[in-house]
């Protein structure tokens, strides 16, 4: 509903003065110097950029980058069972899982089944995170890289095994309160 | 027909100081290249360009260099020699300048008595306004020759600016000449050693930076050049090293309006305060001044937007042609009476 009106709620309209005369030269000039001393003021300042190759920006802690795949610690299994409701959630279609039965005498996997194949083509992911979501053992989630451009759209298809490794350079974090 | 010059020295001695002016003023174009990026960042809380050898240092020779490397074309249209000769006629008459800027007193260098000048003529300042004059030819024949429209809208612009803003340039400088009761530049330096003529002169001496700020096309009254309106103005169908050539004559004109008004309203050579260092001081002296007009040009880049046309317009003939005519009257009055 909308408030009763209150006319002292309003706002008065503050409209630079009327140029021209010498009144107006005068702000003109004035205005210029203030100008002047505000872009001075950044000059004295140290500079807020970010030097990018060589000082990589932080990200978030919810950042959405690059997806990881994970293991369980105690046991080294892979918490992904190839139950592919990743691949069934991917809006842009690019997971492809392909599932085998697990070997008793050697896990792969916690559950029955295994990724045989785990493959997320890059260069088509839109970094939505829903195959975080919909994954029901938190065997995948969005990581924190950044840096994906490659010289080759096929390099850009990251198979299972380069999911499940530690990425080579780690995106700094943004710290509390940073 | 010629204008008197006061002093004549010997040629092997014109010769030297004309090569050691020149290159010390020509190196000061890149300089002031690279120190507009670098200050034009830090204005902005950025760093500006700093990949370029240590603290992008290398800059402007990558600029250049790049420049000259391109292929030298031209508008199939174009007039061939006009298209050729006015960014040369830009950079000489910008640099024809240079020769009248007084840097010191004459001294005795090896028992040579040598004016630490380019040259003193009598008519020094009319011979600035010539020079000034013929830099519009670059611009209009550039213009023109290109046989493109926005070349010709973008020359008919700077024209009816550099016109416009010559006229109060002009008489801003004339109170200037009244006071000193001398064109020679030299002459004007020595009449400052009392008082700098930036305190009688006040209102001279803006409308002469203003103008100067016009002359050189800079921002503010950079219009010439519109991205929007007339993509490059007259320099759209230039290319490469004529290009560059251009661009120089735009930062020459930079250097040598800092120089100037060292020289006519910031005493040339003189120190405040009755200090009085050796004669070879004195060069030193103008140049440290003229680096910190260059500087203030940057500022007020970093500082003030671009005006419209009809605002540079009526503000180049509404205020500041009468405020130059009035300057001109109350000094010669006061002159009159004073004397």
């Amino acid at each position: 509903m909308t408030p009763p009106y209150d006319p002292g709620d309003v706002v008065e309209v503050v409209r630079a003065p009327e140029p021209g005369g010498v009144g107006g030269a005068y702000r003109a000039f004035g205005e210029t110097l203030r100008g002047l001393k505000t872009t001075f003021k950044r000059f004295v300042e140290k500079p807020v950029t970010v030097e990018y190759p060589e000082e990589k920006y932080p990200v978030y802690p919810r950042f959405r980058g690059r997806h990881k795949l994970h293991r369980f610690e105690d046991t080294g299994l892979e918490k992904c069972v190839g139950c592919s409701l990743c691949a069934a959630a991917c809006p842009a279609d690019c997971i492809r899982v392909v599932a085998a039965e697990n070997d008793p005498e050697h896990r792969v996997s916690a559950g029955e089944r295994y990724a045989a194949v785990y493959e997320i083509n890059l260069s088509r992911c839109i970094f939505c995170g829903y195959c975080e979501v919909a994954c029901p053992f938190d065997a995948i989630t969005m990581g924190h890289d950044y840096e994906l451009s490659d010289y080759d759209r096929s390099d850009l298809i990251f198979t299972k095994e380069m999911l499940l490794a530690e990425p080579l350079e780690r995106t700094p974090l943004r710290r509390e309160g940073e | 027909m010629f204008a008197d010059v006061f002093f004549v020295e010997p040629w092997w001695m014109q010769l030297i100081k004309s090569l050691v002016i020149f290159l010390v003023v020509f190196n000061l174009v890149p300089i002031t290249l690279l120190a507009e990026r670098k200050l034009l960042g830090r204005f902005q809380a950025r760093y500006g360009p700093n990949r370029v050898g240590p603290y992008g240092a290398m800059q402007p020779l990558a600029d250049i260099g790049k420049l000259l490397g391109k292929q030298q074309f031209a508008p199939r249209h174009a007039q061939h020699f006009l298209y050729v000769i006015a960014p040369c006629l830009s950079v000489i008459a910008a640099a024809g300048v240079i020769a009248l800027i007084p840097f010191g007193p004459t001294v005795d260098i090896f028992g040579t008595e040598t004016g630490l000048y380019g040259i003193d003529v009598s008519i020094g300042i009319l011979f600035l306004f010539a020079l000034g004059a013929v830099s519009f030819y670059g611009l209009m024949l550039g213009g023109w020759a290109s046989t493109n429209k926005y070349s010709f809208l973008g020359a008919m612009r700077a024209a009816a600016q550099l016109i416009s803003y010559e006229a109060a340039q002009g008489l801003a400088l004339v109170g200037v000449v009244i006071t000193a009761g001398s064109l020679s530049l030299v002459d004007i330096v020595e009449a400052q050693a009392g008082m700098w003529y930036f305190i009688p002169q006040f209102v001279g001496f803006i409308i002469f930076l203003i103008a100067g700020f016009a002359e050189s096309n800079r921002p503010p009254f950079a219009l010439p050049e519109g991205e929007a309106e007339i993509i490059g103005g007259y320099a759209t169908e230039y290319g490469g090293g004529r290009f560059a050539n251009y661009y120089m004559a735009e930062y020459l004109e930079v250097v040598v309006i800092s120089f100037l008004t060292v020289t006519l309203f910031f005493g040339g050579w003189h120190l405040p305060f009755g200090i009085d260092p050796p004669h070879w001081v004195d060069p030193i002296v103008v140049i440290v001044k003229a680096i910190f007009f260059i500087f203030f040009f940057i500022w007020i880049r970093a500082t003030l937007p671009a005006l419209r046309y009809d605002q540079l317009m009526s503000f180049g003939w509404k205020v500041l042609l009468p405020l130059a005519m009035l300057n001109t009257l109350v000094t010669a009055v006061l002159v009159v009476t004073l004397n």
